[in-house]
């Protein structure tokens, strides 16, 4: 009874969280760390978009057309706004609109990808064989078509961007919803699962404190790789000239619009012709993203193709 | 029935099967539409004569299932309906006749890509994963990691710039009429091809060699080395075999990624394929136009998959051998 038990913690003290997190930054290898530092920036200009950016978002302020100057950084676009504050403000509406989109598929793929390998028998089937069916037109093929078809619905024209959110979202939970069954149902077969079914725990505690917190490794870098999908689809939408509508800047409606100056050289210091500004934009962050995905990807799951 | 004869069947049952189900949930996206097409497009201040007029007009008037029915016989006979954009006028324009042209063109330009990219991204492939983790190896990795990550659009720019504007070899716009000579309509085609090679060569060379990595370090592999067959031997006679299935769906997969690559690169190259079509559809509310080209789109997505999938059941050697 009065045996001292040897008190584990101070032979070797656990580490904290961020303790933890500095040693895995400091593994991480340099395409991470430039991917990290890419997303950082981009998060920096979309949160405090109205401070950084020198005009505002659809505010005419000179000629159109004009080159790069001290006074407009990259020159102006076709009406005279600032391209490098819509540059800025492009990041807000691009990401955000990506990011509720990509956290809708997430919502309703995930909840229904857990439930039917939870529950399994008609709920099961019957989701899967629509998905299936799904699965087989492509995104943008269908998205294209369903803005056909609701694109004059009055209240959509007005808020264009919720109509893409949803038609983005729900056919993106689609792709979410095969790897959340998928993964979910190697969990759903463990004891522990079992064991708190037969505790008598309802259906939101055995999803929430059972289920989920083991298939979140996989589902957190598919986060990353859907939002660059959709991300994409969104800039493709809107060059397409379907997707997002002036004057809400957007780097890919920013693209269509600059793309006839792809014939006048550049004047002044970044020697960029003006379309490229906003394509490059798109896809140094879906490089980014890849890059931090594929170090995350090697990190958790051991996924070495070599040797 | 032999089993590999069976299990083919099955598929392309699930194969006919998915189309329907496809093409339900294509026409029924239509009937979606809140309030009507008539009335969506006759505006606010239409008189109700006006739209059964209209309706009358389009054939809106009947049951929904009886236009399915009349819709998919005709598609099934090559007959798309009548496109919208000429009703009420003289010139009522057919839906094929306006596809068929853009159709050619579209196939033209995905079929040059494919004779292009398949063995490049092949040999690229299997070169990788011969001479993994040498130099050569990384820097296809890196070159094929970023144009993978870069939107089509990035590239398709940039070689526009590069060679149309600033080397001149190609032309910015790949304009062609149904009159254009086959060598004429191939050099017009080039960038756009270019464009979509790229693209898809990146994702087919690495899968390639991650399905040829999993074949060199199986046991078999190993077996084979230590009794001495020749390396060359080893990968044809033992490797390729197993590695029929992955490449196949590699292929498919990467042919039907075109589907959706075509849109945007048609688009920025302004070449008269179903892609652009489908865009200007989108725009001008053309639903017969839309609903065909997205059927389209679903079914070439489909039988390449379908395909790929019959590849990998006819050359598994479990299968062909059965006990």
């Amino acid at each position: 009874m009065t045996a001292q038990a040897p008190d584990i913690r101070s032979v070797r003290a656990r580490r904290t969280f961020w303790e933890n997190a500095k040693r895995t930054l400091a593994s991480a290898p340099f395409s991470a760390w430039f991917g990290m530092v890419i997303i950082l920036i981009y998060a920096i200009c979309a949160i405090f978009a109205p401070w950084i950016a020198p005009y505002g978002e659809a505010d005419v302020v000179g000629k159109a057309y004009l080159p790069a100057s001290a006074e407009f950084w990259l020159g102006t676009d076709q009406i005279g706004r600032d391209l490098f504050s819509r540059l800025i403000y492009g990041a807000r509406n691009t990401i955000g609109i990506a990011l509720i989109t990509t956290m809708l598929s997430f919502l309703v793929g995930g909840t229904l990808g857990v439930l039917t390998a939870l529950m399994r028998g008609w709920l099961d089937q019957g989701v899967s064989r629509i998905v299936d069916a799904f699965l087989a037109i492509p995104v943008l093929i269908f998205s294209l078509m369903l803005l056909a078809v609701f694109g004059k619905v009055q209240f959509f024209m007005e808020h264009r961007w919720v109509l893409l959110v949803i038609i983005l979202g729900l056919l993106d939970s689609t792709r979410v919803f095969r790897l959340a069954r998928a993964t979910a149902m190697n969990v759903v077969v463990m004891d522990y699962v079992e064991s708190a079914k037969l505790r008598g725990e309802n259906m939101r505690w055995i999803i929430f404190r059972e289920v989920l917190p083991n298939i979140l490794p996989p589902l957190i870098t598919e986060f990353g790789l859907r939002f660059c999908f959709v991300f994409l689809t969104i800039s493709a939408l809107s060059f397409l000239g379907v997707g997002m509508q002036p004057p809400t800047a957007d780097w890919g409606s920013m693209l269509a619009e600059n793309k006839t100056l792809i014939n006048f050289p550049a004047v002044g210091f970044p020697w960029i012709r003006k379309p490229f500004y906003p394509a490059i934009a798109i896809a140094l962050l879906t490089v980014a993203i890849n890059f931090v995905v594929d170090w995350v990807l090697h990190k958790t799951s051991g996924l070495r193709d070599e040797h | 029935m032999h089993p590999v004869l069976r299990t083919v069947l099955q598929r392309l049952g699930l194969g006919v099967l998915t189309l329907i189900v496809v093409s339900v949930v294509i026409f029924s996206s239509l009937e979606l539409l809140p309030g009507g097409y008539a009335e969506n497009i006759l505006g606010q201040g239409a008189t109700p004569e006006t739209v059964a007029n209209f309706k009358k007009e389009l054939g809106l008037d009947r049951p929904a299932y009886v236009r399915y029915f009349e819709w998919i016989g005709g598609v099934a006979q090559g007959d798309f309906g009548a496109s919208y954009s000429g009703v009420g006028g003289t010139n009522k324009r057919e839906v094929a006749h306006v596809i068929a042209p853009r159709l050619y063109n579209t196939f033209f330009l995905a079929i040059l890509t494919a004779i292009i990219a398949v063995p490049l991204s092949l040999f690229l492939g299997v070169m990788a994963a011969l001479y993994r983790n040498s130099w050569y190896d990384r820097i296809v990795n890196a070159v094929t990691l970023t144009t993978i990550a870069a939107p089509e659009f990035l590239i398709a720019y940039l070689l526009m710039l590069l060679f149309a504007l600033k080397w001149k070899w190609f032309p910015s716009l790949s304009t062609v009429g149904e009159t254009t000579p086959f060598f004429e309509h191939l050099y017009r085609a080039a960038l756009p091809a270019i464009t979509l090679t790229l693209v898809i060569v990146a994702h087919m060379m690495r899968m390639t060699r991650a399905a040829l990595i999993n074949l060199l370090a199986s046991p078999y592999m190993e077996m084979a080395k230590l009794k001495g067959v020749p390396a060359r031997e080893a990968i044809v006679k033992h490797a390729l075999p197993n590695a029929w299935a992955p490449i196949a769906t590699v292929v498919a997969f990467n042919l039907a990624y075109l589907v959706v690559g075509v849109v945007i690169v048609e688009v920025v190259y302004v070449y008269p394929g179903i892609g652009q079509l489908m865009v200007d559809s989108v725009s001008s509310r053309d639903m017969p136009v839309v609903q065909a080209c997205a059927l389209i789109f679903a079914a070439t997505y489909i039988l390449l998959n379908l395909s790929a999938d019959v590849v990998s059941i006819i050359t598994n050697p479990r299968l062909l051998h059965p006990k």
